[in-house]
């Protein structure tokens, strides 16, 4: 279960990779939808920790296109619950992310990413 | 009282590889429980626990705050942990996310100053450090409890690591014995980064002496 909450907070932390190392890129991926509970609060209250370009650039990888490109000033309902499905409701359960600086692939399967580092890559 | 997280989907062939809630993972839950209005009162945004093995910790976090008031983010270098995590907090009904990483790794650079709760019951064994070295690479059951030198080689790497992590009101739990040497490592976290440690819990089980070290940001003004 990588969801777009998960993988707005990962970066490539392979040795010497410092910048242009996040978003990671979405590969081949396979996707599950499922319902989750929604929550106002929770969702405002993170708002100010996501990078919102990276989240609606992600989504769009995924093939969802209902976030604004700009974060808007006016927080209402149909915002949240759209905000609400793409953070929380779409799975990435196979598939991988890629580097989009030194191309590292961090392989996904059973929903669950492997961001494991080789000892040499580890830095 | 919170129920321990229902952990009936796990069988003895998962305990081969992953690390059985014990008497360790036991004190922490104690400790968060006793802590619970507090952490509640946080609204924590996101959790962090570091080595989840069976995801006990985390979904009992899950438990206390509620399943849609945090992000669950749960690390552990151990394939069939991370899975065991998976499958713990959907039974449980606690939306964990496990990720096979070491430490807080791939996380770091975007939860600088962001995590509100922090947990690690560490591999904390005294071990010669040939052994712990091998235990990590294995990443399978002897990765739970082969901790080195003073059984802190694991531990230590996450110390320094926890001021950078930490948000402004975020709190720090760490499961510890004796022979890690607890006012060591509260004095040194003090001194090093300005967090404060406090022992929340502390109780002999068996050969062990346990202990459940809190740790806080010093308030500004004081
Ligand atoms: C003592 S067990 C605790 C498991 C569980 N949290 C509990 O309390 O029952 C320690 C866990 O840390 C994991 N671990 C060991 N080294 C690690 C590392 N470098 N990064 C992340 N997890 C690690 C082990 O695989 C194991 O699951
Ligand atoms: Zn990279």
């Amino acid at each position: 279960m990588v969801r777009l909450i998960t993988h707005n907070l990962l970066a490539c932390h392979a040795k010497g990779c410092t910048s242009n190392n996040f978003p990671l890129q979405f590969q081949d991926v396979s996707i599950e939808l499922r319902d989750a509970d929604f929550n106002a609060d929770f969702l405002r209250g993170f708002l100010p920790r996501l990078e919102w370009p990276a989240l609606v650039g992600a989504a769009r990888q995924l093939g969802d296109t209902s976030l604004p490109a700009e974060q808007p000033d006016m927080i209402d309902d149909e915002f949240l619950q759209k905000l609400h499905h793409v953070l929380l409701e779409i799975h990435v359960e196979e598939g991988a992310m890629v580097c989009p600086n030194c191309k590292h692939v961090y392989p996904i399967s059973n929903g669950i990413p492997n961001m494991l580092l080789a000892e040499h890559e580890i830095g | 009282m919170i129920p321990t997280p229902d952990l009936s989907h796990l069988k003895a062939a998962d305990y081969q590889h992953v690390y059985e809630p014990a008497e360790d993972t036991f004190i922490l839950l104690d400790a968060l429980e006793e802590d619970a209005d507090v952490l509640r009162n946080l609204h924590p945004r996101i959790c962090l626990e570091i080595g989840s093995g069976s995801g006990c910790v985390s979904t009992f976090a899950g438990k206390i705050l509620g399943s849609t008031t945090s992000l669950y983010l749960a690390t552990d270098i151990n394939p069939h942990a991370t899975q065991c995590t998976k499958l713990t907090g959907r039974q449980n009904k606690v939306p964990v996310e496990p990720l096979l990483a070491s430490l807080a790794g791939p996380l770091r650079s975007r939860l600088r100053h962001s995590v509100d709760i922090l947990l690690f019951n560490p591999p904390y064994v005294p071990t010669n450090s040939a052994e712990a070295d091998e235990a990590q690479q294995d990443a399978d059951i002897a990765g739970a409890w082969a901790g080195g030198q003073d059984g802190m080689a694991i531990t230590d790497i996450l110390l320094d690591q926890v001021e950078s992590l930490l948000s402004p009101r975020g709190r720090f739990y760490l499961v510890a014995v004796k022979q890690n040497d607890i006012h060591g490592i509260c004095r040194r976290m003090q001194e090093q980064y300005g967090l404060k440690g406090e022992v929340a819990l502390q109780r002999r089980a068996g050969r062990e002496h346990l202990y459940v070290l809190r740790f806080l940001r010093q308030p500004a003004d004081t």
